[in-house]
C-alpha cells in the first residue's frame, strides 16, 4: 500500500506523456486523475489549462504531497473507490500509467467511462519490440527502461499490448478517438487502424477514449 | 465593527482576550425551544481585511474554549491550539482574521447550564434546553452576523470541532469557502455514545450533583466529573502512546503497594487529569455538550443520505484523520470523503501517520501542518487573500 502504483520512476518519457495529456485537455475542463502520484500532472494542468482538477492516489505520502501543494486529492484505490464518484462528474478522467497496476483494468475502465465523458489512458506497451526480444532471447520477464522492475516486485500486474487495449475498448463499447505512441522519447499521433506496426514500435501508448453515452 | 478594531495585530505574542457579544434576540434551537437572551464569548487574532475575505473560524472540541491561542486567562496555561496559530504557523494572524468562540452550552463565557436563567434568577441547571451541534453553529453564525462578516475563508476544527465544521458546510454552504474537519465525523458512533454515557452516569451518580442543582447546594460533583474525564481521556490517546509514555512504570515507589493507591504512573496521570479538569469545567456543561455530540448525525436530516447534505456545494474540503485515532477513526473520515465525492464536491483527504491517538490534532504534527499550510495557501490564493498587503490597505 505504501508504494505508488503508477510508474513515477519514468522521468523523460513520462514528461512527454504529461505534456501530451496537457495539450489534449481544453482549458477549464473538469478533470479526474486516477493514480495522480505527487500531483505533477494536476499541477501542470492547473497552471497551463486552469482546470478544475481532482486526484485519487493510493499512496498516502503521494496524497499528502498533493494536498500540500494545493491540489484536491483523496487517498483511494482505483479498484475500490471509483464507485463513489457520480455519473458524468468529469469532462476527462485520466489514467496515466495506472491501468496496468489495477486489479481489474476492465472494471476500472468501465467505472471511468461512467464518471468521465472522455478518458485519457496511457500505459506501457508490452508488445514493443524490445520487450519481445528480451523475452525471446533471454527467456526471462522483460526489464526495460519503461518496465524497470523485476517480475516479483513490479506494481504492473496487468500489462497489456496496444492490440489488447483496443480489443478491450471494443468489448466495453468504448470508442477510441485519438491514438498516440511514444517511443525513443518522441510522441507520434497515429491512426487507430495503424495496428501491428504501432504495436511493435510503441514503448508507450496513449489513447483518448469516448464512452459514447452522450446523445 | 467597533470590536474588530480593538483586536491585536497578531505581530506581538498573541494574548487571548475574550470578548462577549450579548444577543437580545432568541436563538432558535433544533429541539424547538429557544434561548433568550444568549451570550457568545469569543477571542480573535489578526485583522479583517478590506474585502472581509480573510476570516477563519475555529471550532473547539468538547472541553475546549475560545482561548485557542495565547494564554488562557482562566487556567493561565497556553491556548489549546498554540501549535497551529501564530506568525508563520498554518493559522497566521498576520494574514488571516481568526475567530474562536465558546460553544453555546459551554462554560467559558457563552450561555450554558451554569448561566443565570432569566426566568428564575438562578443557574439553569437541568432547565437548560438540550442543545445540538447545529445550535452551536447557529450561535456562531449569529456572532459573525453581528461582526458584519458574511463569509468564511475557512472553518476549521478537530473532534467535536470537526463536527461543527461539517455542520457549517451543511447549514451555510454559501458562507463557507473552505472547510477543514480534522479527526471528526458526520455522526457519533455507537461506541462513542457509549463512552459518553459512562461519563454522564459518573457525574449523575455523584451525590454532589443534586439532580443538576449543585450550584444551589454550593457543591460540585467533582468526583463524578473527574471519573468522566479520566474515562474519556483514555479514548483520546492510543495504546502505543500510553505504553511509550507510561508502560507499567510505578509512581514514586519501588514496589507494588498491594492496595489501591496509584501504584502505576498511568493511574497517577489519569487522576491528575481528572482533578485538574474539574477546576475548569462545569459538570452540567459536560452533560449537555456530550449529548449534543451524541445527537449529531448529518445524514439523518437528509433521509440517511450524507451526500445530499453537500450536493451543489462550492465549498472546498480538506478532511484530515490520524492513523492511531480510534475514537474518530479514519473510517469515519473516509465515510465523509465518499459522500463528498458522490456529491461532486471539491475534496482533499489526508490521513496523517501518528501514534498519538485522537489528541494528535492538538499536538505537534509536522505532516499535518505541512498539508494544512498547502491547503490554506491554495484557498487563500483562490479567494484573493494575499496577506500583509491587505492589512496595509486597511490602515
Amino acid at each position: 500500500m505504501s508504494e505508488t502504483r503508477s510508474i513515477h520512476s519514468l522521468s523523460v518519457s513520462e514528461r512527454k506523456d504529461l505534456q501530451l495529456i496537457c495539450d489534449l485537455i481544453p482549458s477549464g475542463a473538469r478533470v479526474l486523475d486516477i493514480g495522480c502520484g505527487e500531483g505533477d500532472l494536476l499541477d501542470l494542468l492547473k497552471s497551463e489549462k486552469n482546470i478544475d482538477g481532482r486526484g485519487v492516489e493510493i499512496s498516502q505520502a503521494g496524497v499528502n504531497a498533493c494536498v500540500a501543494r494545493g491540489l484536491s486529492v483523496v487517498q483511494g484505490d482505483a479498484d475500490r473507490d471509483l464507485k463513489h464518484f457520480p455519473d458524468n462528474g468529469f469532462d476527462y478522467a485520466i489514467l496515466s500509467q495506472t491501468l496496468q497496476a489495477t486489479q481489474r483494468p476492465d472494471s476500472v475502465l468501465q467505472e471511468l467511462a461512467r464518471i468521465g465523458k472522455k478518458l485519457i489512458v496511457s500505459f506501457p506497451n508490452f508488445a514493443n519490440w524490445r520487450v519481445r526480444f528480451y523475452l525471446m532471447f533471454k527467456g526471462r520477464m522483460p526489464v526495460t527502461s519503461t518496465l524497470d522492475a523485476q517480475w516479483y516486485n513490479t506494481p504492473n500486474i496487468h500489462l497489456c499490448t496496444i492490440e489488447d487495449f483496443i480489443g478491450l475498448c471494443d468489448e466495453l463499447g468504448l470508442q477510441i478517438e485519438k491514438s498516440f505512441i511514444l517511443s525513443n522519447d518522441k510522441v507520434k499521433h497515429v491512426e487507430s487502424s495503424a495496428g501491428p506496426l504501432m504495436n511493435l514500435i510503441a514503448e508507450q501508448a496513449l489513447f483518448v477514449v469516448s464512452s459514447q453515452k452522450e446523445m | 465593527m467597533q470590536e474588530i478594531q480593538l483586536d491585536k495585530s497578531g505581530k506581538e505574542p498573541i494574548a487571548g482576550e475574550s470578548k462577549v457579544h450579548v444577543f437580545d434576540s432568541p436563538l432558535q434551537l433544533v429541539s424547538g425551544e429557544s434561548l433568550q437572551p444568549f451570550t457568545v464569548a469569543y477571542c480573535s487574532w489578526g485583522k479583517l481585511n478590506k474585502d472581509k475575505s480573510n476570516t477563519i473560524l475555529i471550532c473547539h472540541a468538547l472541553t475546549g474554549d475560545q482561548f485557542a491561542a495565547g494564554e488562557n486567562p482562566m487556567t493561565e496555561r497556553p491556548g489549546w491550539w498554540n501549535t497551529m496559530i501564530g506568525p508563520g504557523k498554518p493559522l497566521d494572524p498576520e494574514k488571516y482574521f481568526i475567530i474562536c468562540s465558546n460553544v453555546i452550552g459551554g462554560c467559558s463565557g457563552s450561555t450554558g447550564p451554569a448561566s443565570i436563567n432569566p426566568a428564575t434568577g438562578k443557574p439553569y441547571g437541568l432547565d437548560f434546553p438540550v442543545i445540538t451541534i447545529t445550535d452551536m453553529v447557529r450561535a456562531q453564525a449569529k456572532l459573525l452576523d453581528a461582526l458584519g462578516i458574511d463569509s468564511l475563508l475557512t472553518v476549521i476544527g478537530g473532534s467535536m470541532g470537526g463536527m461543527q465544521v461539517l455542520e457549517w458546510a451543511n447549514s451555510f454552504p454559501e458562507k463557507v469557502f473552505s472547510a477543514i474537519p480534522i479527526a471528526g465525523s458526520a455522526r457519533h458512533s455507537a461506541q462513542n455514545i457509549a463512552f459518553h454515557e459512562v461519563g454522564r452516569q459518573a457525574i449523575m451518580a455523584d451525590i454532589d450533583w443534586h439532580g443538576g442543582n449543585y450550584h444551589a447546594e454550593k457543591t460540585q460533583p467533582r468526583k463524578g466529573l473527574a471519573v468522566a474525564r479520566m474515562a474519556a481521556h483514555i479514548t483520546y490517546l492510543s495504546e502505543t502512546a500510553l505504553t511509550r509514555k507510561f508502560g507499567r512504570n510505578l509512581q514514586d515507589r519501588d514496589a507494588l503497594s498491594y492496595g489501591f493507591e496509584a501504584d502505576f504512573q498511568i493511574e497517577s496521570y489519569l487522576r491528575h487529569q481528572g482533578f485538574t479538569f474539574v477546576e475548569r469545567f462545569d459538570a452540567n456543561s459536560y452533560l449537555y455538550i456530550t449529548r449534543a455530540m451524541d445527537y449529531f448525525d448529518i445524514a439523518a436530516e437528509h433521509d440517511g443520505k450524507l451526500a445530499a447534505a453537500f450536493t451543489n456545494s462550492d465549498t472546498r474540503f480538506c478532511v484530515v484523520s490520524f492513523t492511531s485515532d480510534w475514537l474518530f477513526p479514519t473510517s469515519e473520515s473516509i465515510h465523509v470523503v465518499r459522500a463528498l465525492n458522490a456529491a461532486g464536491a471539491n475534496v482533499s483527504f489526508v490521513e496523517i501517520e501518528s501514534d498519538k491517538g485522537h489528541d494528535a490534532f492538538l499536538l505537534d504534527e509536522p505532516e499535518m501542518f505541512k498539508t494544512l499550510n498547502g491547503f490554506l495557501r491554495s484557498v487563500a490564493k483562490d479567494r484573493g487573500v494575499t496577506g500583509e498587503s491587505d492589512m496595509r490597505g486597511l490602515t
